[in-house]
């Protein structure tokens, strides 16, 4: 079976001038939204504060829950509905010292609210807030030295220096048009998205590196064509790959988008549109650097 | 090279089978008892976020342990200049280290005091103020006050070990994290609120006598007299809740800690039919509090915990024998946790709680349920797909994607690693690299059949060429994943492992075991068209 017809030639590279746009706009966007909402919205994991999910076995309004919180002088918790029914998250913002206090104060008043209903508390989550500042910065600094091996690693394999950047600009890239979506659709930015990242960063690189080894070996065979050419003839020969590979990833997705419940909803979400990124950024990010780097800083030697 | 093929099958099929037994512990507990004896039995176990427990991250706050040694230092120091004869004004300690005293009288004699008894507290000053007096400030040496708090944190994790321990929780996780961290996992807990009150309680037993001639109003008003406190007895009335405060002025000076007990147990009061903990010293704590009850015959002696008196009943008699009590209105199962903590031994320093996740059961297992049918729904789905797209090289593929898991997840339980989301996040990014390699691989095969090489020639050089590309791909996100691993934290370096364990196995896989099967094919069967 034969997704894509041999000596396929879509002319990928030819529309740079056009994608160079679309790529600009949606950074433009990402990072727009997210300083329009101030940074991104952080989850208790990062931020601190309380998080309390509860669920009652019998109906029960939201408003009921929020009347429960008020009554107890708890003016800056946020309650919302979660997955099923009869299911609410309770958030406190606050990153005062007695966390812990505070947390068993409003467990406790809950279940003399609700003393009459049956009260499951499912999850309860106190991170103060010297832990979420920890957790942040040591990701962006692991983050940040795995970026800079990647960039070392794929440099000396592919014996030049563009390729390493290249890898670099569409993670980056990537990187930001995810976390653009995180705050364009609201979401809160928790443990399990910063997962997404990482994943969407193996994905992406993985995804680069099959067409500029593609690229490598055809520089070998096609002398004579120029490298623009050459990245367009590869991106061709390995489009089959690319489609089958990212469709069958983006159909595990979709699924755990659509059935995995609402822990994994989210996350399901931004995987979703790093994928797709991800993709593009090998063939409008990662390879336009590449060719625009050896037309600017390398000496012609043959072509 | 047929040969080959054989012995090349019995070697993947041996690792196969390793991998199976390393993993068959995670997969059932009933296995039969000579099993245990030839394998490990490591298992993978489910990070909380997936089973339900409870998550902890507490810092000892050490400083407080040098902060109460230097309180100690400044009640003996007031003794023994009394005992001495040298007239001492204002004694008071000054930030966590330092102690600040005004003394007077033969400035030869206290001087001899302070530099023979008080060795390890440094003069930092000395000031001559009007009439005779001066003015010594006095501070911790470094070393020492370094050697108190890596002390503490030592004992603190060892205690909260042992109060663990007693309080049953089975394959609970405490460690430690950096230098001042500890953290601690019990899975399927299901009071996580009486576990935290448990863990986070300082504990600390000591026994002060009442100070009888000073004047309580005074004292409220916050004029003590020098060297006794006032601390309070809380009395919650059972039908009202409320809660009473009675005020004791007590002396600063501990007499006695709980450092000195061998036993703590819930006893039911036969009279009043309510529980109270009957304490019992070893023997240096029974000779000394014969000492102490002999010496206060018919004064009052307070039993704080934690700075709340419990009670402060007057001493009858000199009592031998090392036993006494706390009393109060206790509950069954707060006795019972008050004798655990009291057993276990107290935190040398209080500790703070930085971080609590607790997942009731019930999520637990929804988030499983869930997570693991979507998996398998998407999982199925891969593998009905490469049959359907690449027929018998697709279904080699499958068995490859098998053993991939199969080899991770034997890997995963010798390491004794806990699966969280985000690792398995990892996972799913290495198994999706995995079906990569083998598109990589049967897109490889397919063009250059397309340039019309043999079906032999096709093999060897769509894996020649596909190997590179997989090596480089791998690679890469190894080196990625061992810099997350190395600089990340906990959920990140979860992440990390599972991904690279992943990665590892995805090379074996997907380029020799799955080329086993193709050799089989165009060697043995001597297929003349590829399923491709």
């Amino acid at each position: 079976m034969e997704l894509i017809r041999p000596n396929t030639r879509f002319d990928f590279i030819g529309k740079k001038k056009f994608t160079i746009w679309v790529s600009t706009i949606a950074l433009l966007l990402s990072l727009g939204s997210i300083f329009l909402h101030k940074g991104l919205k952080y989850g208790v994991d990062f931020a601190g504060g309380i998080l309390i999910q509860i669920k009652f076995s019998q109906a029960v309004d939201i408003s009921q829950v929020r009347n429960a919180m008020e009554a107890m002088g708890s003016k800056d918790a946020m309650v919302q509905k979660f997955g099923g029914e009869n299911e609410f998250l309770i958030r406190v913002e606050k990153t005062g010292e007695d966390l812990e206090g505070m947390s068993k104060k409003i467990q406790a008043s809950l279940q003399e609210r609700f003393k009459d209903k049956t009260l499951e508390i499912r999850r309860v989550e106190v991170v103060g807030p010297k832990v979420g500042k920890d957790l942040k910065t040591k990701a962006l600094w692991a983050v940040g030295l795995s970026f800079a091996a990647i960039l070392v690693f794929v440099a000396w394999r592919f014996k030049q220096v563009s390729y390493g950047l290249g890898g670099i600009a569409a993670l980056v890239h990537d990187i930001i048009v995810t976390y653009g979506a995180i705050s364009i659709a609201g979401l809160e930015y928790s443990l399990s998205l910063m997962a997404v990242i990482l994943t969407i960063i193996g994905f992406s690189i993985n995804d680069t590196i099959v067409i500029f080894d593609r690229v490598r070996e055809n520089v070998k065979k096609m002398r004579k064509e120029n490298l623009e050419t050459i990245f367009n003839v590869s991106i061709n020969e390995t489009l089959g790959r690319t489609i089958l590979t990212s469709g069958t990833v983006m159909m595990v997705v979709l699924i755990l988008f659509f059935f995995g419940g609402p822990v994994i909803h989210d996350f399901a979400l931004t995987l979703i549109v790093g994928l797709i990124s991800g993709t593009y950024s090998t063939i409008y990010v990662a390879s336009p650097v590449v060719l625009l780097w050896n037309k600017h800083f390398t000496r012609k030697k043959k072509r | 090279m047929l040969r080959n093929l054989k012995w090349r099958l019995i070697f993947y099929a041996a690792v196969t089978v390793f991998a199976v037994l390393l993993f068959l512990p995670t997969l059932t507990p009933e296995l039969p008892a000579w099993f245990y004896k030839i394998i490990p039995t490591e298992k993978v176990h489910l990070g909380l976020d997936l089973q339900g427990g409870m998550h902890l991250i507490l810092e000892v706050q050490a400083e407080k342990a040098v902060e109460s040694y230097v309180e100690r230092v400044k009640n003996n120091l007031r003794d023994d200049l009394r005992d001495k004869a040298v007239p001492v004004g204002k004694l008071e300690r000054e930030k966590s280290n330092q102690i600040v005293l005004e003394v007077s009288g033969e400035k030869g004699k206290w001087e001899k005091i302070l530099s023979q008894r008080y060795g390890f507290m440094q003069e930092l000053s000395s000031t001559a103020l009007d009439k005779g007096i001066w003015r010594v400030v006095l501070v911790l040496d470094s070393r020492q006050a370094e050697q108190i708090r890596k002390g503490a944190i030592d004992q603190a994790l060892e205690t909260i070990r042992n109060r663990i321990d007693q309080f049953g929780v089975a394959e609970p996780e405490i460690t430690l994290q950096g230098t001042d961290r500890i953290l601690i996992q019990l899975p399927g807990i299901k009071d996580p609120q009486r576990a935290i009150d448990l863990i986070g309680r300082t504990a600390l037993l000591e026994f002060k006598l009442v100070d009888e001639e000073g004047n309580l109003d005074e004292a409220l008003k916050g004029n003590p007299p020098e060297g006794s406190i006032i601390l309070y007895q809380r009395q919650v009335d059972p039908k009202t809740g409320g809660v009473k405060k009675t005020p004791f002025l007590l002396k600063e000076k501990t007499l006695m800690t709980g450092e000195v007990l061998k036993d703590a147990r819930v006893t039911i009061d036969t009279q009043f039919n309510e529980p109270y903990v009957a304490l019992e010293f070893d023997d240096i704590g029974a000779k000394l509090f014969e000492q102490i009850t002999g010496a206060n015959v018919k004064k009052r002696l307070a039993i704080i915990l934690d700075d709340h008196v419990y009670s402060a009943p007057v001493i009858q008699e000199r009592i031998a024998g090392g036993r006494a009590q706390i009393t109060g209105r206790f509950d069954m199962k707060e006795a019972g946790d008050l004798a655990i903590v009291l057993r276990a031994g107290a935190l040398p320093a209080p500790v703070k709680i930085l971080e609590q996740r607790s997942v009731g059961p019930s999520l637990g297992q929804d988030s499983i349920r869930k997570g693991v049918i979507s998996t398998l729904v998407s999982a199925a789905m891969v593998a009905l797909f490469m049959i359907f797209y690449y027929r018998v090289s697709g279904a080699i593929a499958d068995i490859a994607l098998i053993l991939n898991i199969l080899f991770v997840m034997g890997t995963l339980a010798i390491f004794r690693a806990t699966l969280t989301l985000p690792g398995i996040a990892g996972l799913v990014l290495s198994i999706g690299m995995a079906v990569d390699a083998n598109i990589l691989i049967h897109e490889r095969i397919k063009e250059e059949l397309r340039w019309g090489k043999t079906v032999r020639a096709a093999i060897d050089e769509g894996y020649r060429r596909a190997f590179i590309t997989i090596l480089d791909s791998n690679l890469t996100t190894l080196f990625a994943a061992l810099f997350l691993y190395q600089f990340g934290t906990g959920p990140v370096k979860g992440f990390a492992v599972t991904l690279s364990i992943g990665l590892l196995a995805n090379i074996f896989t997907a380029v020799y075991v799955t080329r086993w099967a193709f050799d089989f094919l165009t060697l043995k069967v001597k297929v003349k068209k590829l399923s491709i």
